[in-house]
């Protein structure tokens, strides 16, 4: 694609997203949470996809998010606003040193040992917060309600999950075309060759799972004030919904691609909502067999799919013909 | 005289079957130093102890002058010491630049330096040593779709990316079209010559490792057979044995 037609691609993407809450009212906390989801599939991503390591403990983190923004809204006695972004914050910190605690414990692990370990950090979370009176135990926690006029609380959400998607999306775009992008690549491919090559396996690792962990605790304050409920197992600790979409979404998109994620989010929250409209007493079979036919037909994913078939779109040559035309873009200054 | 790569008496047992025994061998800076010996003679144990992929059960391995048999593998690589293997190990999902950019060294990379990108320089190195073994053309290849052969050069590529003081290779010819063996023995012998770099190389072939070599040693039964210049080795009725059978 030529260069005029990307921009005029973007301009009317961006124009789409600010423009949509406006243009459906009646969908947009629908919308929201598309970029919530949006924010799940990337995150997951980091790790599942492009470092190969798979997680089904990164709803942790997102608990860890919620509890600690609506503990500090509840405790600081501040305005709204104020309070919220230093919750936000705070969640963001918390959520890294978690990720940096348990990933020098957990990241020497390989592959599905990881995988089985991860599983029981959720639960573990979920088993915490229902017990643990300071922050509601297993009644929940409920955050201070948005100030605003009536529909401005709705905009601010919106607003407030695009704005996190689209700066998680273009961190890890500049993360992923850099050394950072290439070591957890490398790590994918083969661990044991990252090693003999002198790569600091381990300080890659916990970094990736720190990246994730930081724009899923902030996604976490912000869900925790949106939801306007905080449920220990069915909202924070969502291992069974949140928990298995993220991976889902991912892997329908094609993991370990930047547009992957964003592009699983967008068809899973759509075909969701329109079974829960349409199917109603089965959207959860649906779902089940949207599941299956994902990995049945698309295991590497839509994009996947999609490289596989034409991976000269991807940068990859591979005739003389398509190699002559890559290189004769890179040769020019 | 001390030498950049000193192993002594080191052995290495794995459940019963002892695959090195009281192995001692050193490899000068700057030479060519060749290590042959039929198959299952442990050669590539060996090469693994000494990369610190597995512990050893006895003795010291010394790399310029200070212990790393109680190294990781990673600590070691950085040391500058570095093997390439038998069976290639490449990173097969991502194209051949890519591979060579991720094997930069990584002697003293700080948190910055993670997570930066890779400056010109080092795209211009990647493109060079990709044209010194013949792959410029297949840089935007995925390296998992790269024939054995190709794959073992940019294994060997990558290892020249990193700057080893001291690279070890486990069989670079095998594997390779007989017609671009010459070719690689004459880029083995420019690297240790231009570049300065200390190689160590287990080889099957022979008329490859007499040509390349200047020191030999014979392994055979995971002991250290014979050792000498390759006209000795040549002429050494024991190590004739041991590769037609006598033993």
């Amino acid at each position: 694609m030529n260069r005029q037609g990307m921009l005029i691609l973007a301009v009317l993407g961006v124009g789409a997203v600010i423009g949509a809450p406006f243009a459906i009212p009646a969908f947009i906390t629908q919308l929201s949470f598309l970029w919530l989801m949006v924010l799940f599939a990337l995150t997951w991503d980091i790790m599942g996809g492009q470092m190969g390591y798979n997680s089904f403990g990164n709803i942790f983190f997102f608990g860890i998010g919620a509890y600690v923004c609506a503990v500090i809204q509840r405790d600081a006695g501040l305005d709204w606003h104020v309070a919220f972004f230093i919750g936000m914050a705070a969640a963001a910190a918390l959520g890294v040193i978690a990720a940096a605690i348990l990933g020098s414990g957990m990241l020497g692990l390989r592959g599905q040992y990881f995988a089985i370990a991860t599983l029981g950090l959720g639960i573990a979370g979920g088993e915490i917060a229902s017990g643990w009176d300071y922050i509601g135990a297993g009644s929940g926690l409920v955050p201070p309600l948005y100030p605003g006029a009536l529909g401005a609380r709705e905009m601010f959400f919106y607003f407030l999950f695009l704005v996190l998607a689209i700066i998680c999306f273009f961190t890890l775009r500049r993360l992923y075309s850099g050394r950072f992008g290439l070591a957890i690549n490398a790590i994918r491919d083969d661990e044991d060759k990252a090693e003999s090559m002198g790569l600091h396996t381990t300080r890659y690792k916990t970094i990736a799972w720190c990246v994730s962990a930081f724009f899923l605790a902030m996604a976490g304050a912000g869900a925790g004030n949106m939801i306007g409920f905080i449920d220990p197992r069915d909202v924070a600790f969502a291992g069974l919904t949140f928990g298995v979409w993220m991976v889902l979404m991912a892997i329908l998109g094609g993991k370990g691609t930047l547009w992957g994620p964003v592009l699983g989010a967008a068809i899973f929250h759509i075909t969701q909502e329109l079974f829960w409209t349409y199917l109603l007493g089965w959207q959860r079979v649906a779902l089940g067999l949207l599941i299956v036919v994902i990995v049945v037909f698309f295991p590497t994913g839509i994009l996947g799919w999609v490289r596989e078939h034409y991976p000269e779109k991807f940068g990859q040559a591979v005739d003389a013909e398509a190699q002559g035309a890559a290189m004769g873009e890179k040769a020019e200054p | 005289m001390s030498a950049l790569l000193e192993v002594e008496g080191v052995s290495k047992v794995f459940g019963g079957v002892i695959a090195n025994a009281d192995i001692t061998l050193a490899v000068p800076e700057g030479a060519i130093v060749g290590l042959i010996g039929p198959n299952g003679s442990g050669k590539t144990t060996l090469f693994s102890s000494i990369v610190g992929q597995h512990a050893i059960d006895g003795g010291s391995i010394r790399y310029e002058g200070s212990e790393i048999s109680r190294l990781r593998v990673a600590e070691i690589a950085r040391l500058g010491l570095l093997r390439t293997f038998q069976q290639t190990r490449i990173y097969g999902g991502m194209d051949c630049l890519k591979n060579m950019l991720i094997s930069i060294s990584h002697r003293r990379e700080g948190l910055i330096d993670m997570l930066s990108r890779h400056s010109a320089e080092q795209v211009d190195e990647a493109d060079r040593h990709l044209e010194f073994v013949g792959l410029y053309e297949k840089r935007f290849l995925l390296a998992g779709d790269l024939s054995f052969g190709q794959q073992k050069l940019l294994e060997f590529a990558m290892a020249l990316m990193n700057g080893p003081k001291l690279l070890m290779l486990d069989e670079p010819t095998a594997g390779i079209n007989p017609t671009l063996i010459n070719g690689l023995i004459d880029r083995l012998k420019r690297v240790n010559e231009e570049i300065g770099i200390t190689l160590f190389v287990i080889e099957h072939n022979m008329r490859v490792i007499m040509d390349l070599a200047q020191h030999i040693y014979c392994l055979a039964h995971g002991e250290l057979l014979a050792d000498g210049t390759p006209d000795e080795i040549r002429g050494d009725n024991r190590v004739i044995d041991a590769y037609l059978g006598a033993h």
